[in-house]
């Protein structure tokens, strides 16, 4: 069985800051990551190769430097490494990149043997939007199962699959035919942390790179900037709610006091709440 | 484990491990690298200044590529009380030469560029896998390593330890003792950051002119220890550091000297308006000549810090770690190309090598030096006083006769340490220096 994960490398989001004055992103020296929810999406994929056997191929889309999140991944255990690198993929939003991807996934096909399973993490922390899995699943008419908690059970000869996909107010449990796209929830598993021996295949592993044409691209109208029909308009950050933080002297004090002087402090600036309480105790 | 046998394993990717594994890569040898950081550089602290003629032996055109951050012009040495500094500045012109001699650098960025050039050249890294022991034969000779991966053991002829100045493989393989106390310092280190033409008009300096102060006195509380702040191109790096046995004796903590040092009346005006943006704290090996280590063995082999190749005084130590990688390399491509055995033995040559370099010359001429700061803390608190005393009677000018304050400044030396003190402090910081 062949599967494919789609990996990003995206700043580390939790040392991004945004500049004061000029309200842009400020990438410099801030280091890059594998997007952790893809990191789930790998390690199921490398559960069911072990369990199935076959391999992973672990594709991304990026600068020339998203070999080190490649090579990281290879660490971890993927089989294969495929980088789609162009100049005329930068500025790609979700179309964009959905349509690159999944011409790069039609040439893993041709290469390599076609995937019965895609996986992405459930979303990038950069972009937030959750659209390039879907995206992919729609251009290359993949059964789309997004959110994915569980593989409850693959049968890869019959070429079916159920999984748990979490949803508002609950949990469904789906059943499709492959080949299937999953987007992988965060938390259901934890990434391997690879062997010596993985480590130094990863070393000296020859990543494929492909740029659009070698990924058998031909209409460059859908790439990049060109293909990209989303504009940021502004970026900027949220400022800060004014709120305050009070100690309040308990020393000593009984737990029912401490719970008075807490109760009245709140009361003190909220008279709003005190007369909803009040009114609430009075069965109104 | 790893089928592939190679011909050493370089534990570490710092200056020392770095220098060791390029030099034997780019002679052809098949070197495995380890580090335990996320990416080399990522565990690594340093001021920093780099000594370009330590690297220009092993990369002589590193100045093309490696990210540098200023080339140093100016050189201010501090002695300082709570409220003022003494100093010796040395500024010339002649270090903006075509190939300048020293240079700041932010290591994590260094240590990213050295790697990647020994990669070019040929060695194997593995990051985030930590080597956890030193296999033997039944003869006891090291014959690879085994490291905290599933499946972890690689093999080599020969091991090269640059695993800094912790050096647990070496600890727990029973090659050295655990660190002492007193041989080793604590520093912190800040990097504030500053708009470029800030940092050049606050330091007086164009381009890549760079400025570095090193300071001692009551900064460290009596305690034996020294504070630094070095320009780079938008940020400034400050720390200060003392010997750990001192930090436990004194009940101080490294923090709260470096606050202190940053609200001192000299420095203060040098950070103003920078953003902190990064806290780090590191030990550094200050035992000297005598705390070094056994080198050798066989199978193995020391370098940089791991083997307290640092010179305190000088305040180097980055390029002890690179000429003793280079030399060890050396040493190991030369036994390789005579088929010789990587034994004690024939490791010796290691030795022989090093003595010659300014390496060992520098750290056994100031062997004594570590003990006589450590036993002398007037040094670093009472002298700096004295000092500032007697500049601030000498230069206010307030109607009283110099031959007057000549006399009172004398007076304030002998009674600070007495007319026998004083001359057993220079007869024997004389002989320490010899």
């Amino acid at each position: 069985m062949h599967i494919v994960v789609c990996m990003k490398q995206v700043p580390d989001s939790a040392q991004i800051r945004v500049h004061p004055v000029t309200n842009t992103i400020m990438r410099q020296g801030v280091p890059t990551i594998i997007n952790p929810y893809d990191l789930f999406a790998l390690e199921e994929a490398m559960r069911l190769r072990d369990q199935f056997g076959g391999e992973v191929t672990v594709l991304t889309m990026g600068p020339p430097m998203a070999e080190d999140s490649l090579r990281k991944a290879l660490t971890f255990g993927a089989d294969r490494a495929v980088l789609l690198t162009d100049r005329t993929f930068a500025g790609s939003d979700t179309l964009a990149t959905s349509f690159a991807l999944a011409s790069a996934l039609s040439k893993i096909g041709e290469v390599f043997g076609p995937p019965s399973l895609v996986f992405t993490g459930k979303q990038t922390i950069d972009g937030d939007t959750a659209q390039v899995g879907p995206g992919i699943a729609k251009r290359l008419a993949l059964h789309q199962l997004t959110y994915v908690a569980r593989i409850v059970a693959l049968d890869p000869d019959a070429a079916t699959i159920t999984v748990e996909r979490r949803a508002e107010g609950g949990i469904q449990v789906l059943s499709t035919r492959l080949p299937a796209l999953i987007t992988m929830l965060e938390g259901v598993n934890e990434i391997r942390r690879g062997t010596l021996e993985s480590a130094y295949r990863a070393a000296c592993a020859e990543i494929v790179i492909w740029n659009a044409a070698a990924a058998g691209i031909g209409d460059l109208g859908k790439c990049g900037l060109r293909g990209s029909p989303t504009i940021v308009k502004k970026v900027f950050a949220p400022s800060p709610r004014a709120e305050k933080v009070q100690q309040l002297p308990t020393a000593d004090l009984p737990a029912e006091a401490v719970a008075e002087s807490v109760i009245r402090e709140i009361f003190k600036r909220q008279p709003a709440i005190e007369g909803d309480l009040v009114r609430f105790s009075a069965g109104q | 484990m790893i089928e592939q046998r190679f011909d050493a394993i370089v534990v570490g990717a710092g200056p020392s491990g770095n220098a060791a594994a390029y030099t034997m890569a780019t002679a052809g040898l098949k070197v495995l690298q380890l580090e335990r950081g996320e990416y080399p550089g990522s565990k690594n602290v340093q001021g920093a200044i780099l000594y370009a003629s330590a690297l220009e032996k092993i990369i002589p055109d590193f100045r093309d590529d490696a990210p540098l951050e200023r080339h140093v012009i100016e050189q201010r040495l501090w002695t300082m009380d709570d409220a003022s500094h003494v100093g010796v500045h040395y500024r010339s012109s002649d270090f903006n030469e075509e190939r300048p001699n020293r240079y700041t650098i932010l290591r994590a960025q260094f240590d990213k560029w050295f790697s990647r050039r020994v990669r070019d050249a040929g060695a194997i890294l593995l990051c985030e896998t930590t080597v956890t022991e030193l296999l033997r034969d039944p003869a006891g000779r090291v014959i690879g390593v085994r490291t905290d991966r599933d499946g972890g053991t690689a093999f080599a002829d020969i091991v090269v330890l640059g695993e800094g100045v912790n050096g647990l493989v070496g600890q727990r393989s029973g090659l050295r003792p655990e660190l002492k106390p007193d041989n080793v310092a604590l520093a912190v280190k800040e990097m504030h950051f500053l708009p470029r033409e800030t940092i050049e008009s606050r330091f007086n300096l164009k381009q890549d002119e760079g400025v570095v102060i090193e300071a001692m006195g009551t900064i460290t509380a009596g305690m034996t220890g020294t504070a630094f702040l070095y320009t780079n191109q938008e940020s400034i790096s400050i720390g200060i550091g003392c010997l750990v046995s001192d930090f436990a004796e004194n009940q101080q903590t490294p923090y709260g000297l470096l606050e202190a040092f940053k609200n001192h009346p000299s420095i203060k005006p040098l950070l103003e308006n920078a953003e902190c943006k990064e806290y780090v704290a590191h030990l550094i090996p200050e035992g000297g000549y005598n705390a070094i280590p056994e080198l050798y063995g066989d199978g193995w082999i020391v370098v940089g810090d791991a083997g307290q190749f640092v010179n305190a005084v000088h305040r180097e130590g980055s390029n002890l770690a690179m000429t003793t990688g280079r030399i060890a390399g050396e040493t190991i491509v030369a036994l390789k190309q005579r088929h010789q055995a990587m034994s004690k033995a024939n490791l010796a040559e290691y030795r022989r090598r090093l003595d010659e370099t300014f390496v060992m010359k520098d750290l056994k001429k100031y062997r004594k030096i570590p003990a006589f700061l450590h036993r002398n803390k007037q040094i670093f608190g009472l002298y700096p006083k004295l000092f500032a005393g007697a500049a601030q009677t000498w230069l206010r000018v307030d109607g009283i006769d110099k031959r007057t304050k000549e006399k009172e400044i004398l007076k304030s030396f002998r009674k600070g340490r007495t007319l026998p003190g004083l001359i057993g402090d220079a007869f024997n910081f004389a002989r320490s220096w010899r």
